[in-house]
């Protein structure tokens, strides 16, 4: 039992190792932007570093609850090693969707709230398992149709808008008909802090919950899993790899279609043309920086919206363009991925020697992991 | 041996190999191999798969260093880390798949990598044409290669080589892919090439080819040189024998334990293929207490039965009892759980998930069966229990059941499997080449295991091309041939000849 346990303390420590290292590398990076610039970069530091008043956290919190839909919606595709680009189309189509059916509110309350999320995870599910279902029976890239579905759904939304839109009083502004507000979803304070936290919040709770349980503990997402590491071994195994991508699909879709709900039943009640956008390849990022897991991902939301947040008032305090933000999530996401792969390696080649040792017969034991990049794990 | 150090004499030999050896963790790929390849011949290697062809041309090609022995190329002792080195001493490689970009004319592909030779333009074109036509190749550089058919694109592969500079060309199962017509336009290439003094060397299995256009002919079996011959002294038949050994190994002298139960029936089995079936109306029976055992020269529909059977493959015509049940319409998950143990031909693309722990991998192909699964979820806690149960029942080596598959040797990898596909009472077991690729002990022991089930009443389908393995396990043996099944034999008496006329189709 002794090996075992030492061999999750050895996974959980590179576990760790891998962010800090992409974090101190973005940190590294951003600093020489800043410097390169000629802006300073201490002050700048200063703000983005500092604790944050009770209302930006709730800001935070709220922006956060959405990058995590939109991760988890992204991190179900990448357990099987496929790309759903279109969860951006699939949310914004899903959210129009909704903001219509609960706009009418044909039925009461908060029936009328649940309906319209049963809608819009209905639409982006239908919008997401077109591109499986391009796949499966046409062999159709899922990168490339989603990617022309989020073109597709852009304009499909802009066109029904302004068919079914109301022109808000005194604005130019279009949108659906505002949500009764007995169908609002109402949020909770945060002490000292004048705005409240989405209620959605626990919806998405409650959605990484469930994908945490689904992809690790059922037989689906067993199969779902190893179709991701091995295609040859999960059909060998008996998975039908074709039902598979077509469910995986649905699943990604409908979660993304509760990615833009948190905005539209908590602060916006109308799907307008300022709708907010990009939430969708936000998502891609932050599934990567969360290595597709419940917990990572709610990390990976949280420091996304943390930084937006800090970094909104840099224009105003240090005189720097808050787009500094945008660099480091950018340098973030790409050191992950590297930083990732070394130490994966890194590990892979730790568990064989391990192995070897423990039996006497030496290293490299078994299938090396091989490749241009074990020269890297040997620098590491 | 004779003709090899008759040979020795001979100042003209392009390539001398001379005690090559060659081991990886648990297998020995290759051990004194000595071979002498004249100038300006064709010289023919041949030998079952898994005889050790492919690590030797890898050896002589530069991608793998030989552990012992050396090297000689025009009679200077050379040393390979890259094919690069390889191709400085002029000798190089037309691989079976062949290595062409489809959206690059014929030009850019030959200069593509080379272009410190003659550049991309003018000069390539004219080297490339100067080539082609010294050796009757009839390549055409600006056409496209999407365009070209299979014996074209093969000529370009070998102008590729001639390109670079190379003296000795080594083909690797070049007419595989190759129709009749084309196979006779090769070898008239390879006749030209050798008339200019160049060097072939010609990896084959077929030996009506090999004696058609070989002048040597070299026999590897397990591993080394068994003999170098000229092509015109030589039959077939002598050949064939050659390959699969004088001595076979005397069967099991167990008690038969076949029953009159039968367990599995395949009815008519057809595969269609590009031309011809890739399985052409197959039918076998096996009983409870059987061991089935199928011989054939890999390729000639092995993998293809076994997938069939599996289920694996769609546009299979023909019936599958199991056990007087029609399994053919099920699917691959039903047809496991309806009692078929599976060990795959290549355990690391079919049989494991390589990063996910022991105990993950016992659940791989059993997600649905006890201990690992209750209800909708996967049992944990039931699963690495049961692993525990298979790593010390199998002896499998590893730290731990947490440990990564990836981490185990292949012998350990593939008792695992074994001790897996042997859990939830199967009635059928359909082990393709079990025992490829792992050292002797574990060899060993993953046959008394499928023995033992044997006697317990278990029906086994063996695909090997080990004669060891399938004489020493087989009731009986049937052998394959381009999709068919084409002689049935008692391991008892069955000759070598008789063995390797049926898997060689020769005689």
């Amino acid at each position: 039992m002794s090996s075992a346990l030492q061999a999750r303390l050895t996974r959980l420590g590179l576990l760790l190792a891998a962010p800090a290292l992409a974090l101190l590398l973005a940190y590294a990076v951003t600093t020489l932007v800043l410097e390169i610039a000629g802006d300073p970069a201490g002050d700048v530091w200063d703000q983005i570093l500092s604790w944050p008043e009770p209302r930006n956290l709730v800001n935070i919190i709220n922006a956060g609850s959405v990058y995590y839909l939109s991760g988890i919606a992204v991190a179900i595709g990448f357990r099987m090693n496929l790309f759903n680009i279109g969860v951006d189309g699939q949310y914004r189509i899903a959210a129009f969707v909704a903001a219509v059916v609960a706009g009418e509110a044909w039925l009461p309350g908060y029936l009328n709230t649940a309906f319209a999320i049963v809608a819009a995870m209905a639409v982006g599910a239908l919008w997401a398992g077109i591109a499986g279902l391009l796949r499966v029976t046409r062999g159709v890239s899922e990168v490339i149709s989603t990617i022309m579905l989020n073109a597709v759904s852009t304009g499909l939304v802009a066109y029904l808008l302004r068919k079914l839109a109301v022109r808000e009083e005194g604005s130019n502004d279009i949108g659906t008909r505002e949500i009764p507000s007995d169908s609002w979803i109402g949020g909770f304070p945060l002490p000292g802090a004048s705005n409240e936290v989405y209620g959605f919040v626990i919806i998405a709770a409650v959605v990484g919950i469930a994908y945490s349980v689904v992809i690790n503990r059922t037989r689906f997402g067993f199969d779902l899993r190893a179709t991701g590491q091995s295609e040859t071994a999960a059909v060998a195994s008996g998975v039908d790899v074709k039902r598979m991508i077509v469910i995986s699909m649905l699943l990604s879709g409908a979660v993304a279609g509760l990615v833009g709900l948190p905005i539209l039943f908590g602060d916006a009640y109308t799907y307008g043309v300022t709708f907010q956008s990009g939430l969708g390849f936000a998502g891609i990022a932050i599934a990567l920086l969360g290595r597709n897991n419940a917990i990572g991902i709610v990390l990976g939301a949280l420091l996304f919206a943390f930084l937006e947040e800090q970094a909104n008032p840099l224009q105003i305090v240090v005189g720097v363009s808050p787009q500094i933000v945008d660099i480091m999530q950018g340098v973030i996401v790409l050191a992950v991925v590297i930083v990732y792969e070394v130490v994966a390696r890194f590990g892979s080649r730790l568990e064989q020697r391990q192995a070897g040792r423990d039996l006497g017969t030496g290293g490299d034991a078994g299938a090396g992991r091989g490749g241009p990049g074990d020269k890297e794990v040997a620098r590491t | 041996m004779n003709t090899a150090h008759a040979l020795e004499q001979d100042i003209d030999v392009a390539v001398r190999l001379r005690g090559i050896g060659k081991t990886f963790p648990g297998v020995i790929a290759n051990h004194d191999v000595d071979i002498d390849v004249r100038r300006g011949t064709v010289h023919a290697i041949v030998g079952e798969n898994g005889a050790g062809k492919s690590t030797l041309m890898k050896i002589l090609y530069g991608v793998q260093k030989p552990d012992s022995g050396r090297i000689e190329v025009d009679g200077a002792q050379v040393s390979f880390s890259s094919p690069s080195d390889a191709i400085k001493v002029g000798v190089g490689m037309v691989f079976q798949h062949f290595m062409l970009a489809d959206n690059l004319t014929v030009l850019e592909n030959v200069a593509l990598g080379a272009e410190e030779l003659h550049g991309i333009g003018a000069k390539a074109r004219r080297r490339i044409v100067e080539i082609s036509d010294a050796y009757g190749l009839g390549v055409e550089p600006d056409r496209l290669v999407s365009e070209l058919g299979v014996g074209a694109r093969q000529r370009i592969e070998i102008l590729k080589v001639l390109y670079r500079g190379a003296r000795t060309i080594i083909l690797d199962e070049p007419t595989s892919v190759l129709v009749p017509q084309e196979v006779d336009e090769l070898f008239g290439n390879l006749r030209e090439l050798t008339s200019e003094g160049l060097t072939v060397i010609f990896i084959s299995h077929k030996l009506d080819e090999v004696l058609a256009v070989a002048d040597d002919v070299t026999v590897i079996r397990r591993g080394t040189t068994v003999d170098s011959v000229g092509a015109s002294s030589v039959t077939s038949a002598q050949l064939a024998e050659m390959m699969v050994g004088s001595e076979l190994p005397s069967p099991s002298t167990e008690f038969s334990t076949v029953t009159d139960r039968e367990m599995l029936e395949v009815l008519d089995l057809t595969l269609p293929g590009d031309g011809r079936n890739l399985l052409d109306a197959i039918s076998f029976t096996i009983h409870a207490g059987e061991i089935l055992g199928v011989a054939g020269v890999e390729g000639n529909g092995q993998a293809e039965l076994v997938e069939a059977i599996m289920g694996m493959r769609s546009g299979v015509t023909g019936t599958v009892l199991l056990a007087g049940r029609d399994i053919s319409s099920l699917h691959t998950r039903q047809r496991r759980e309806a009692g078929i143990g599976y060990i795959p031909e290549d355990r690391h693309r079919h049989g494991l998930l390589l990063d996910a722990p022991l105990w993950e991998n016992r659940v791989l192909g059993h997600q649905g069966r006890k201990p690992n699964a209750k209800g909708p979820f996967v049992d944990a806690a039931g699963a690495r229990a049961d692993t525990q149960r298979i790593v010390d029942a199998y002896d499998v080596r590893t730290p731990g059941i947490d440990t990564i598959a990836r981490a185990l040797s292949g012998g350990n990898q593939q008792k695992l499997i074994v001790g897996r596909e042997m859990s939830g009472e199967p009635v059928l077991l359909v082990a393709a080449h079990p025992t490829r690729g792992v050292d002797i002990g574990a060899q060993g022991a993953i046959w008394d295991h499928i023995r033992t089930a044997r006697r317990a009443g278990l029906a086994v389908l063996l695909i090997s091309a080990d004669l060891d393995e399938l004489i020493g396990l087989s009731d009986r043996i049937e052998v394959i041939l381009r999709g068919q099944l084409v002689g049935e034999f008692d391991p008892s008496t069955v000759t070598p000849q008789q063995l390797g006329s049926a898997m060689t189709g020769a005689g």
